[in-house]
């Protein structure tokens, strides 16, 4: 990915946040973004990243910054304890994508996810011209060396969404020149030209049922729709 | 307050050593501390706004010559290469200040100093100590050399324990906690391996029922054996293999004896010989004690969850290695979890090397760097503030 097109991401992240916010950043890496959103909109930031060495970059920048693995690290922050949780470019390097955008939004009000869409026109005419797995800017990995288990495009993860009971409160696509554009507005060929989308995310509405049994008493999110 | 302090530089220890009197210090074990000493040694210079103070707790065996030369030894201090001008934790910038703990024999109040009742050694009649005893009377030292407030707590191990206690019984005395290698409690295997060690100090004839210092013989064989155990406990395997293998000291074939055929073994009883030269053995088993009794299960997550305007603001990093079977890395992440599940502002790190418990003293560049690039950005943050 180029650097140019970070900075596009972070941009149109941080217009998704409200100043003076708790944010935790998953897959934070040297921590770039938060300290953008800490000098920028005085966010409250935490971070975790899988890496070691780039964790330990960023806590040298002075972020608060926990070495560990999104996949099943997360369990240690508790419910609804940040206003948004971000996974930039990670989602698609999950073994289990679905459980860890529920995860997401367990721990915070609201997420924000971006990742490459694999329903870009390039993508597309290179599977069907080449015969091969396509190399792109956003996607630039051989795929015996990919870090990335799952290809999905847009319209895949306004699927999940749906069926998750997942409200997409904003959705911006990128174009690979770096032109933006609402993915709400449902623009035919959005799939197409966006390389990479932005994603702002909450529950439908939930309502918290306590449900009595004879051993102990929890507390199951189910939901109604309202 | 009304206890008294008088502060006397000791040209033998070449530290200064703070003298306590009608102090009103009850120790967990119940037995009242009218009177103590802390030895301790400072090094840089405490800045004109007093606040760039450093507390570095020692480990078990330490003592407060964290730096430079030691006195006693001869040799750099235990922790040389991260504490000094211009090293990771930067006395150019920092003032750092390091004590012997209580209980400890190098100048504090412990039981190979005089019981002003008795007038001879304290022996096993000092009470027994426990890690928040140690610092409770660290807090009269920060409070005698009027610091308001330090900019880090900082320590490995033992340190390590001594730094999660000082957040939670004085959390608005720092800003910064540093917790290398450590643990919420101290396990059954740790205790266990403690207690071996404990074992053969006493059984040792010349140990006396602890009171060796008036027949002027000392219980150093067992103090070395419990030295050389311990010590196995601060290697992994693996270091172990790359360092020695089952190469021979000395020979080309194996004696069929007892001698110290192997390295290894050479090693360890080296490490046991120089231990008694330096370390007292009643104060080995009361710092062993004091760790054993280490268990903030409950108290810690307690502290961070109920009096969270008191310790919200600090900032917390816990370094663990991934050879250290003594206080591994899940025993540390126990600690990051408690403060994540709580939003505290905590970051964790786990340095890769095979060099086990005992990495935290060694070469180990990347801990250099977390340690300072953490103590350097929060500095300038708290400048800036």
């Amino acid at each position: 990915m180029s650097k140019k097109s970070i900075r596009n991401d972070w941009r149109l992240i941080e217009s998704m946040i409200d100043p003076k916010s708790k944010v935790l950043d998953i897959g934070c890496g040297e921590g770039g973004l938060i300290k953008q959103l800490e000098a920028s909109i005085h966010s409250d930031t935490r971070g975790i990243e899988i890496d070691p060495e780039l964790t330990r970059k960023a806590i040298a920048e002075g972020l608060s910054v926990v070495q560990g693995n999104a996949e099943y690290d997360l369990n240690q922050y508790s419910n609804q304890s940040f206003d948004y949780v971000i996974l930039s470019q990670t989602l698609q390097v999950m073994l289990k994508p679905k459980d860890v955008l529920n995860e997401l939004l367990r721990i915070g009000a609201k997420a924000i996810v971006s990742f490459p869409n694999f329903g870009h026109w390039k993508i597309r005419f290179q599977l069907l011209l080449s015969g091969r797995s396509p190399i792109t800017e956003g996607l630039p990995y051989k795929w015996y060396e990919s870090p990335n288990f799952h290809f999905f495009t847009i319209k895949d993860f306004q699927d999940l969404c749906k069926k998750s009971n997942i409200v997409i409160e904003k959705s911006i696509g990128l174009t690979s020149k770096g032109n933006q554009f609402d993915l709400d507005k449902k623009v035919l060929g959005s799939n197409l030209i966006t390389s990479e989308a932005i994603f702002l995310l909450s529950f439908q509405k939930f309502e918290t049922i306590k449900i009595q049994s004879k051993q102990k008493s929890f507390y199951n999110t189910s939901a109604i729709v309202r | 307050m009304t206890h008294k302090v008088e502060i006397k530089k000791n040209e033998k220890l070449t530290c200064d050593i703070a003298f306590f009197s009608n102090t009103n210090c009850n120790l967990d074990s119940g037995y009242h501390l009218e009177n103590f000493k802390i030895a301790y040694k400072g090094f840089g210079k405490l800045n004109r706004n007093r606040n760039n103070a450093i507390l570095v707790c020692h480990a078990l065996s330490g003592d407060q010559f964290v730096a430079g030369k030691n006195p006693i030894t001869n040799k750099d201090g235990w922790w040389a290469r991260m504490v000094g001008p211009d090293k990771p934790i930067d006395t150019n910038k920092y003032f750092v200040i390091c004590a012997n703990v209580l209980g400890g024999c190098v100048g504090s109040t412990g039981p190979k100093e005089i019981n002003a009742m008795t007038n001879s050694h304290f022996g096993t009649d000092f009470p027994s100590i426990t890690i928040r005893d140690m610092v409770k009377v660290q807090k009269y030292l920060i409070d005698a050399l009027n610091i308001e407030k330090i900019f880090a707590v900082v320590g490995g191990s033992m340190g390590a324990m001594q730094v999660l206690q000082w957040t939670i019984d004085y959390p608005d005395k720092l800003e910064n906690a540093i917790h290398i290698a450590g643990a919420l409690k101290h396990s059954a295997q740790n205790i266990a391996f403690h207690e071996v060690g404990r074992q053969a100090i006493m059984n040792d004839p010349a140990w006396n029922k602890g009171s060796y210092k008036d027949t002027e013989t000392k219980p150093e064989r067992g103090l070395a054996v419990a030295r050389m155990i311990a010590h196995i406990t601060y290697l992994s395997d693996d270091v172990m293999h790359r360092k020695f293998g089952r190469k021979l000291q000395s020979r080309d074939i194996i004696s069929f004896g007892f001698d110290a055929d192997f390295q290894i073994e050479s090693y360890l009883r080296y490490q046991g010989k120089s231990f008694v030269e330096r370390f007292d053995a009643n104060s080995y088993l009361y710092l062993t004690r004091a760790m054993d009794y280490f268990d903030l299960t409950e108290n810690f997550s307690k502290s961070v969850e109920f009096s969270s305007q008191h310790n919200k603001h600090i900032n917390y990093l816990v370094i663990s290695f991934t050879s250290d079977w003594l206080f591994p890395t899940k025993e540390n992440k126990q600690i990051v979890n408690i403060l994540n599940y709580n939003t505290r502002k905590v970051s964790f790190s786990e340095i890769e090397t095979d060099k086990g418990h005992d990495s935290f003293l060694l070469d180990e560049p990347e801990l250099d760097l977390t340690i300072s690039g953490f103590l350097d950005s929060n500095f300038i943050r708290l400048q800036d503030k």
